[in-house]
């Protein structure tokens, strides 16, 4: 198994991880946390490719490792707006957390007539 | 199949300084008015805007004197080292949509988000992020390269998310991190789609990949990965529950442009997705479900609008329903023989696109007006705003009769188009679909109308005077997209022969094609809707409660079963298994 095919599984894995608490965590906290692991995961995918399209004369190909930086800053101000959100939630309501339901379901007539 | 796929552009066209332009002027607004602050953000706001609508029109003038696509390469390195941007048809009708659009929530919103002289924050922010949102909407556009495509997708997530929380409740909070939560999970599935488009291919260019792409495993779990991505940030159902509360909480000025543009921001790169890059590819199972979704959309979304107590909320999920029709079009574009991206049934699914932009709008900002000026905005005591806000009552009942299909709007040409589609591939199941669904959407109009047109009980009060300006504008865009079948489509997108021509719309015999959706959507009205005491007290109510009755319990009863499931497909974690097994469907559906 080539080093290249390890970092592939390896990054398979972290998406997986990542997958799993947006999905399954209740927190916005660790889904934040959890959409990070899943971008790094996809990170790390970017550089198994660059790895693999390796040319004659250079260690890989440089396409890819440019996609990740411009991946990681956007991952990054999504992560800083996500957290701000976050704060200004917990500020306001004195609790952060998404599971109550504000879209207005609350029913005055429960006939629905 | 046989596809010609598109010629590699190697130098940029004359006109391409347009597109740079029309990304970069917005983007200096929002600059300029963050570096100005305060009271100058509007200002700054207002000397953009005809600068970008007029960069709109340049370019489809430019469009149709060469003829061929607008192309820029950026740095002017040719793709796959460098990245271009393109303009072609398609871009060119939704840039000119996004930019009457834009200038029109931009006039409307004046009255809302004027800076105060305490000054807020609210204000300004508002002004930014609306050129923001203008110049990532304009980017999703132009960019020739999916990674390029990547970035537009999360400016637009970041510019629109603020938009819902602006008047800082908790509950618009929630609504923005949940929306933000979602989409991020659907960007993640995007990007990690293009890494093994990268891996397989070696580039991102949507030209060079139509070239290159294989039916291969690489292959189908990218599409599928970033079809169900785009599709959470799109919020077709079931991945919709970040939607009714964004759309539903934000100001109204903010929910026009959240539900007007930036849900089609998503859906227009699908449809790159699909038609640009992988046209050549077997897909017609995909195509199907993807359809299968949409008409799900329709049912759920506009039997919960007819079921919801509040104005904006019933415009959020008509919202809903409105995503479902725009997926219609694939299985009749990839159904025939022709090249996917020729095909009528693409033309109709834009027109529509375009014409629920223009006419939802509309309804929002008509919505706003009513709510500042009553308070509230409970549909079953609405009645007597018909005479005191007419011009907003009259914007909402075009914009509904719009998107219902009176000729000439741009959604009737959109059902003539798909309908002879359907036709032609003969899927004789979509066109009852989209029969269906116009009965659907006149349901829920027919509804607001009814009541809104009702006499008052006692005098209607208006507890702030409301902006003329901000109805005028409402009523110009529900106008706007009331004509939009007249546009000369053909010079942009392809018209098949056979399309109803401008005569063929102002006949008559069109026009009364509107009787049966409207008759269909009063049914439906009647018996899904929430109406009070107001159906006993109407002209031959109780005969009429008299003759439904049974129907309507049945009704009301199925009506509580699709809230009930929609309350569960709206929890987190039944959405987010949603993303999974649908993109395993997908995966399954594009191999067969």
């Amino acid at each position: 198994m080539s080093t290249a095919t390890v970092f592939g599984l390896c990054a398979a894995a972290v998406v997986g991880l990542g997958l799993y608490g947006l999905i399954a965590s209740p927190q916005p906290l660790r889904k934040v946390l959890a959409f990070n692991l899943l971008g790094g995961g996809a990170f790390l995918f970017f550089g198994v490719v660059a790895r693999r399209g390796a040319a004659a004369g250079f260690g890989g190909d440089p396409i890819p490792q440019a996609l990740v930086i411009t991946g990681i800053v956007v991952a990054f101000s999504a992560t800083a707006l996500a957290i701000a959100l976050l704060l200004r939630l917990f500020e306001v309501a004195g609790s952060a957390t998404l599971s109550t339901d504000a879209s207005g379901s609350a029913d005055t007539d429960p006939t629905g007539a | 199949m046989p596809y010609s796929a598109p010629v590699l552009d190697t130098a940029a066209t004359t006109d391409g300084f347009l597109l740079v332009l029309s990304l970069v002027v917005p983007i200096a607004g929002v600059l300029l008015a963050f570096v100005a602050g305060g009271r100058r953000g509007e200002r700054i706001a207002f000397a953009t805007m005809p600068l970008g609508f007029a960069i709109a029109i340049a370019i489809l003038f430019a469009l149709r004197r060469t003829g061929g696509p607008l192309v820029y390469l950026l740095g002017g390195w040719a793709p796959p080292l460098g990245v271009a941007l393109r303009a072609d048809g398609l871009s060119a009708v939704m840039m000119m949509t996004t930019a009457a659009v834009i200038c029109a929530v931009g006039v409307y919103a004046y009255a809302d988000f004027r800076t105060p002289a305490g000054q807020t924050r609210a204000p300004s922010a508002f002004w930014m992020l609306l050129l923001a949102v203008w110049s990532a909407l304009n980017t999703v556009f132009l960019g020739g390269d999916l990674f390029t495509l990547y970035v537009a997708l999360e400016l637009l997530t970041f510019a629109a998310v603020p938009l819902v929380c602006l008047d800082g409740r908790a509950e618009t909070l929630q609504a923005a991190l949940r929306y933000l939560l979602f989409a991020l999970f659907g960007s993640a599935l995007y990007l990690v789609g293009t890494a093994l488009l990268y891996g397989a291919y070696g580039t991102l260019d949507m030209v060079l990949l139509s070239h290159r792409i294989r039916v291969e495993p690489a292959t189908l779990v990218a599409a599928a990965l970033m079809t169900v991505g785009l599709l959470a940030k799109t919020a077709l159902f079931p991945l919709h529950l970040w939607l009714p509360p964004a759309h539903a909480g934000a100001p109204a000025a903010a929910s026009a442009v959240l539900s007007a543009l930036v849900v089609k921001g998503s859906f227009f790169i699908v449809v790159r997705l699909w038609f640009d890059v992988m046209p050549g590819l077997v897909i017609r199972g995909g195509a199907q479900l993807l359809a299968v979704l949409g008409a799900a959309a329709i049912v759920f979304g506009s039997v919960i609008a007819l079921r919801q107590q509040r104005l904006k909320l019933l415009i959020a999920y008509s919202t809903l329903a409105q995503i479902g029709y725009l997926f219609l079009m694939f299985p009749l574009a990839f159904g025939g023989g022709a090249p996917p991206l020729q095909s009528g049934a693409l033309t109709g699914g834009l027109v529509q696109t375009i014409s629920h932009a223009t006419a939802k709008a509309a309804m929002f900002m008509a919505a706003g007006s009513i709510y500042a000026a009553l308070g509230h905005d409970r549909i079953t005591r609405l009645n007597g705003v018909g005479r005191a806000l007419p011009m907003s009552v009259l914007a909402f009942g075009l914009s509904g009769v719009a998107l219902i299909g009176l000729p000439p709007s741009g959604v009737y040409l959109a059902k003539s188009l798909l309908l002879q589609a359907a036709a032609e591939t003969e899927q004789w199941w979509w066109t009852v679909v989209i029969q269906a669904g116009a009965f659907f959407t006149s349901g829920y109009v027919v509804l607001v109308l009814v009541q809104a047109l009702a006499p008052a009980d006692e005098p209607v009060t208006l507890r702030v005077p409301v902006s003329r300006v901000g109805e005028t504008t409402a009523l110009a865009l529900a106008i706007c997209s009331l004509l939009l079948g007249l546009f000369p489509w053909g010079a942009y997108l392809s018209v098949p022969a056979g399309s109803p021509s401008p005569s063929d719309m102002l006949s008559l015999k069109a026009a009364l094609s509107m009787l049966w959706p409207i008759v269909g959507g009063g049914v439906l009205a009647v018996l899904l809707g929430r109406w009070g005491d107001r159906l006993a007290r109407i002209h031959f109510g109780t005969v009429l409660i008299a003759i439904v009755g049974p129907a309507r319990h049945a009704a009301l009863a199925l009506g509580r079963t699709i809230e009930g499931i929609d309350s569960t497909l709206r929890q987190w974690p039944a959405a987010a298994l949603a993303v999974l097994v649908l993109a395993i469907l997908f995966g399954a559906a594009l191999l067969t």
